[in-house]
């Protein structure tokens, strides 16, 4: 930016402004004979949860890796009453977030919102939302690497003979590797779990933080890996066990702080390095949650009030 | 470690053939083993012999014949009937394969205790205490050092890493093992440590074995019966001993005469 330039009036960030739908596309981009086969292999998916249902994944606009997958589980579902909400690492309004939101705006015309409670579709990128879902929603996620055994098996023909024969031997092996090395189960992200007591299954990059959410949930999830040409499923109210052992049994990550803004101490906490002298604070990766707290007049230690009550009681 | 019927056979062998394209594998392969009984395989290169270890060991299909296990529970069953479930399941409990190249039966980016611990956590062990109990007692079994469980395989010498593929697969308790020349790559004072380790525990748990090897010595100490092979057929069979030592058939003659004297 020169410094010639004047100082344009506050405008509202591109994500707040509405945005019209084009002319041109189908409805929700894919054509129609696409979302009918990405439906067939959803409800496959569904009717053997954890199982890996193979699909003619399509080319996106955007590149693989940024939620194609997805994308695609989304445009098969998503209806013009739907109201779709799109989070990326729990927040609305990082990039990947906004431009999908945008992306469906434009081509379906559906309302999109930020509130997790609004929308009946969901499409994640590595969080569950902290607020429980409901069993009128959907929760899509993003996968980049579906196949929980690819780490210890690289083999496709093994992967999938594994699976058929319920071979999850070595899933423990790795398990044990990590103790064996740093005396706990290191594994914090893509935690596998087992679905329904059959199919391990990788639950996307969520944090293991979030693994006990999808155990009996009340909406929905489904998983599209675009790259990779998978979909699968877990239906509402379905049994999702992390793998542990007994001696060793899951845990989930907990934190000393709270949330410097809202002051949740029942959220999944990032870390935000606010200058050069080693300060720092933890906030709620999830934006909505966060937000909605502070509005109903919780704060945090480095928090602003937001109640005109608080604000006078500041003064 | 007793067989469930002490007088029936624990593998059967019958008119085993393999072949690949008008090639011949194996031909026209009859025998039977006994629990606890030790059979030697041996032959030149091409003879046959691997090809007759990855049929009976439930590795490859056979063009024609049977290969029946004595399991636990049902009897004598023809492996080849059994659904790839069971057959899998019988081949990581029952049964153990060592092979030449110790690369091929390890997994060689997890650690020696891993290793060990494999079978059992595909059984079914879930208690992370228990199963590096039981991969402890084993590595000390095939003499192994205890400092060494939690180091990768690739870090081991050749001897230890066919001592570990030996301990992974008799972690299970298997009452069959297939031994494809698990010897042959190691220095002689190696091999003598590693024969002396596997004569005493398949002694002590009474486990039969059939070994694949070129090695006339290693039969000789090893086994009990001893069959030779030559271009896919089994040319002579009998007792180790009288076989070694009044061979009938030329080939037989040959081969004991090749020995290179020390």
């Amino acid at each position: 930016m020169s410094m010639t330039q004047e100082a344009q009036p506050w405008q509202a960030p591109e994500h707040d402004k509405p945005v019209e739908q084009v002319e041109g596309y189908n409805f929700a981009y894919l054509d129609e004979q696409t979302k009918r086969m990405i439906r067939r292999a959803i409800l496959k998916g569904v009717a053997i949860p954890g199982y890996q249902v193979p699909f003619g994944s399509r080319e996106m606009p955007l590149p693989y890796g940024w939620g194609t997958g997805g994308m695609q589980v989304t445009a098969a579902v998503i209806g013009e009453d739907d109201t779709l909400k799109v989070i990326d690492q729990g927040a609305d309004d990082t990039t990947n977030a906004v431009n999908i939101r945008r992306f469906f705006a434009k081509t379906a015309g559906v309302a999109t919102t930020e509130k997790t409670s609004d929308a009946s579709l969901i499409q994640t990128r590595h969080r569950i939302p902290e607020k429980p879902l409901t069993d009128d929603q959907i929760l899509i996620y993003q996968v980049p690497i579906p196949e929980p055994l690819r780490w210890v098996e690289p083999r496709e023909t093994e992967t999938r003979k594994m699976h058929a024969l319920e071979e999850y031997g070595v899933m423990h092996v790795s398990l044990y590797e990590s103790i064996a090395r740093f005396g706990r189960i290191t594994t914090a992200y893509n935690y596998p779990v087992q679905v329904n007591g059959r199919y391990i299954m990788a639950p996307s990059p969520i944090p293991k933080f979030d693994n006990p959410k999808m155990h009996q949930m009340a909406a929905l999830q489904l998983f599209g890996a675009g790259r990779e040409k998978r979909i699968y499923a877990v239906p509402p109210y379905t049994d999702v066990k992390s793998l542990d052992f007994e001696d060793h049994p899951f845990t989930i990550q907990s934190w000393e702080e709270n949330c410097a803004l809202c002051g949740a101490d029942d959220s999944y906490l990032d870390e935000v390095i606010t200058d050069d002298a080693g300060g720092k604070m933890y906030v709620c990766s999830d934006s909505d949650y966060c937000a909605e707290r502070r509005e109903a007049g919780h704060v945090g230690d480095q928090g602003e009030p937001q109640t005109p009550a608080q604000k006078g009681a500041a003064e | 470690m007793m067989a469930l019927r002490d007088n029936g056979p624990l593998l059967e062998v019958e008119g085993l053939t393999q072949k690949y394209g008008h090639q011949i594998g194996c031909e026209d392969v009859h025998f039977s083993l006994y629990p606890g009984e030790v059979l030697g395989i041996v032959g030149e290169s091409g003879s046959g012999k691997s090809t007759l270890l990855r049929c009976a060991s439930g590795l490859m299909q056979p063009t024609a014949g049977t290969v029946r296990f004595d399991t636990r529970v049902d009897g004598l069953q023809d492996i080849y009937a059994l659904s790839e479930a069971e057959r899998r399941m019988l081949m990581r409990t029952d049964w153990g394969i060592i092979f030449q190249n110790a690369r091929d039966g390890l997994r060689m980016n997890v650690s020696a205790g891993a290793n060990v611990g494999e079978r059992l956590m595909a059984v079914g062990e879930r208690h992370y205490g228990s199963i590096r109990d039981v991969s402890s007692e084993w590595l000390e079994k095939v003499e192994m050092d205890l400092g060494r469980m939690d180091d990768l395989p690739r870090t081991f010498s050749g001897g230890m890493q066919q001592r570990l593929q030996i301990a992974r697969n008799l972690v299970t308790k298997p009452r069959l093992v297939f031994m494809d020349e698990p010897t042959s790559g190691l220095d002689v004072s190696v091999q003598a440590r590693l024969l002396d380790l596997v004569r005493g525990l398949v002694r002590q748990l009474g486990i039969a074995c059939i070994i694949v090897t070129h090695d006339l010595g290693v039969v000789r100490l090893l086994s009990d019966r001893l069959m030779v092979m030559r271009r896919g057929r089994v040319v002579e069979q009998g007792l180790t001993d009288q076989v070694l030592d009044d061979p009938q058939h030329a080939y037989t003659q040959l081969l004991v005469s090749s020995i290179l004297p020390v």
